[in-house]
């Protein structure tokens, strides 16, 4: 599992039925494959973190596939729908394949 | 005792001298040579691979953007689709492309019924002046599609 | 006629680009003091609100970094950060707002990255981080966000006097080939455009500050050795003591100007 920085906002209470905001962010270079080294002139490899997601309760609500023209550090904001408490599980998956994740709990009353 | 340093002014050629070396460095680490650009076509094609012959149309996007970017390194840039987001008719996914930038693809986001609403937000690169094109799909099959021009200057002055 | 004139100037003001765009005197709340105002307010609205909210400001994942390191032992003394200082929200406040202050032991300014290194190296028997390295800059910005919002105000009188009148000095004094000072621009232009950038006060109250440009951290050295490059002179080394001198300078330019570390600029 990859060791990703990341922050993420979750409210830790909802009202069923409210639909709330989620706010996360992640540390990563999201190098383009573009560019290239400037002392070698060689290409420095594509290395993006390309696929996010989230799950509530082990259910998928909310992902995103990235490209290089996704900046570095990459910011997601989104909603979900409040059901029942659980846990709110996200993943970042870059290039190599490695997995990082991070879970925040979340209380819903009435 | 401080010695009294003789200012002679300076006027905005001097300054914008600066810069001239400032986009050079900018254009060589930020291009490469014979890097083919996307366009309006290349989004064509892209969306026609996501959709097929499906009609598409304008609309039910509300596209968030800067008219010009700080930064072409880092654009903020989000999108809301009028949806219920039921069951029964919600937004399934909405693609993101940049018409000019190396590789017209952005992002793709993914929805549910249990997202509320078909909202997000994010960050983007952009090498230059160009459109943002966002193209959403539902449940029920039908696909609409908002475009939004931000402005990308070259700036980078200041190591 | 007269009507004309002014028509006329202001057509020449906008042609130049040198009317201030980003608002008036006094709209800019605790981002301004007097006529100083914070290098936030020449920042689009887009970039503010970057700052403004930290989970969107990508250098709040250094305030994480350094909280992680305050409590982590390392070296022959088998001390953290910690160990000495316990809770950071408590001894480190205000730290942020007086740094470099004149050290009596080196008999000249230390900055925070200097004094992060010297408790390494001495309290804790530890190897000094180096600089622009995650680390130290991790560490740096975890102590000076400590003091968020408070006023900066560095002390220039006294002992640090002659160190100030250095770093006044370099802001003045015109270097390298295109023959420019610091306040060539900072000074003379502040809020015009060269090219597409809007020019600050040139202070240095926000560092180490996440740049657009950068798409990271850095430290106000790294920006000093960025402009220096940019006139085409020979930049100084990392915490050199010309660049501690002029922090010293740069952070009395922005005295009574809130702390915003991790602060977001172009």
């Amino acid at each position: 599992m990859a060791n990703f920085k990341a922050r993420i906002k979750v409210p830790k209470k909802a009202k069923k039925g409210e639909v709330f905001q989620v706010k996360t962010l992640v540390t990563h270079k999201m190098e383009t494959g573009l560019r290239k080294n400037k002392k070698t002139g060689k290409k420095i490899p594509r290395f993006i973190i390309n696929k996010f997601a989230c799950n509530y309760n082990g259910k998928e609500v909310f992902s995103s596939n990235w490209h290089p023209a996704i900046s570095a550090n990459p910011y997601m904001s989104f909603y979900v729908r409040a059901e029942k408490s659980g846990s709110l599980d996200f993943s970042w998956t870059d290039d190599k394949g490695q997995v990082g994740t991070k879970s925040a709990k979340i209380m819903v009353t009435g | 005792m401080v010695q009294r340093i003789e200012m002679k002014p300076v006027n905005r050629r001097d300054i914008l001298r600066i810069c001239g070396s400032g986009a050079l460095a900018l254009l060589s680490t930020s291009m490469l040579p014979g890097l083919v650009y996307a366009d309006a076509k290349a989004v064509a094609s892209e969306i026609k691979k996501l959709i097929g012959d499906k009609k598409m149309t304008e609309g039910r996007i509300t596209i968030e953007a800067p008219q010009i970017a700080e930064n072409g390194n880092t654009v903020p840039i989000g999108f809301t689709v009028d949806s219920p987001m039921t069951d029964a008719d919600h937004v399934q996914s909405v693609h993101i492309f940049a018409d000019e930038n190396p590789s017209p693809e952005v992002a793709s986001f993914h929805f549910s019924p249990a997202s509320g609403k078909a909202q997000a937000n994010t960050r983007m690169r952009m090498i230059k002046t160009q459109n943002v094109v966002a193209v959403a799909q539902t449940n029920t099959g039908s696909v609409f599609m908002a475009k939004a021009p931000v402005k990308v200057t070259i700036g980078g002055c200041g190591g | 006629m007269a009507c004309k004139f002014i028509v006329f100037s202001i057509g020449l003001a906008l042609a130049l680009g040198i009317v201030h765009e980003t608002g008036h005197a006094g709209e800019w709340g605790k981002y301004q003091v007097e006529d100083r105002r914070s290098g936030y307010t020449y920042r689009t609205k887009e970039t503010r609100a970057m700052q403004d909210d930290d989970f969107q400001n990508p250098g709040m994942a250094l305030v994480d970094e350094g909280e992680a390191l305050w409590s982590m032992v390392d070296g022959k003394a088998g001390k953290s950060c910690a160990s000495c200082h316990q809770d950071a929200s408590v001894t480190m406040r205000g730290v942020g707002a007086v740094y470099p202050k004149f050290d009596i032991g080196l008999g000249k300014l230390k900055n925070i990255e200097q004094q992060i290194n010297t408790c390494r190296t001495g309290q804790m028997q530890a190897t000094p981080w180096k600089w622009e390295k995650g680390q130290l800059l991790a560490m740096t910005v975890y102590v000076r966000h400590q003091s968020r919002g408070m006023p900066m105000n560095v002390k220039v009188d006294g002992s640090a006097a002659p160190f100030f009148e250095k770093g006044k000095a370099f802001y003045n004094e015109r270097r390298g080939q295109l023959d420019m000072s610091c306040g060539s621009c900072h000074e003379a232009y502040p809020g015009t455009r060269i090219r597409a950038d809007m020019l600050s006060q040139g202070q240095g109250h926000s560092f180490p500050t996440y740049r657009l440009k950068w798409q990271k951290v850095g430290s106000l050295h790294r920006r000093f050795r960025g402009c220096n490059k940019q006139v085409r002179s020979k930049p100084y080394k990392y915490g050199s003591d010309e660049y501690v001198n002029l922090e010293l300078y740069a952070g009395w330019r922005a005295r009574g100007l809130p702390i915003e570390t991790p602060a977001l600029r172009n």
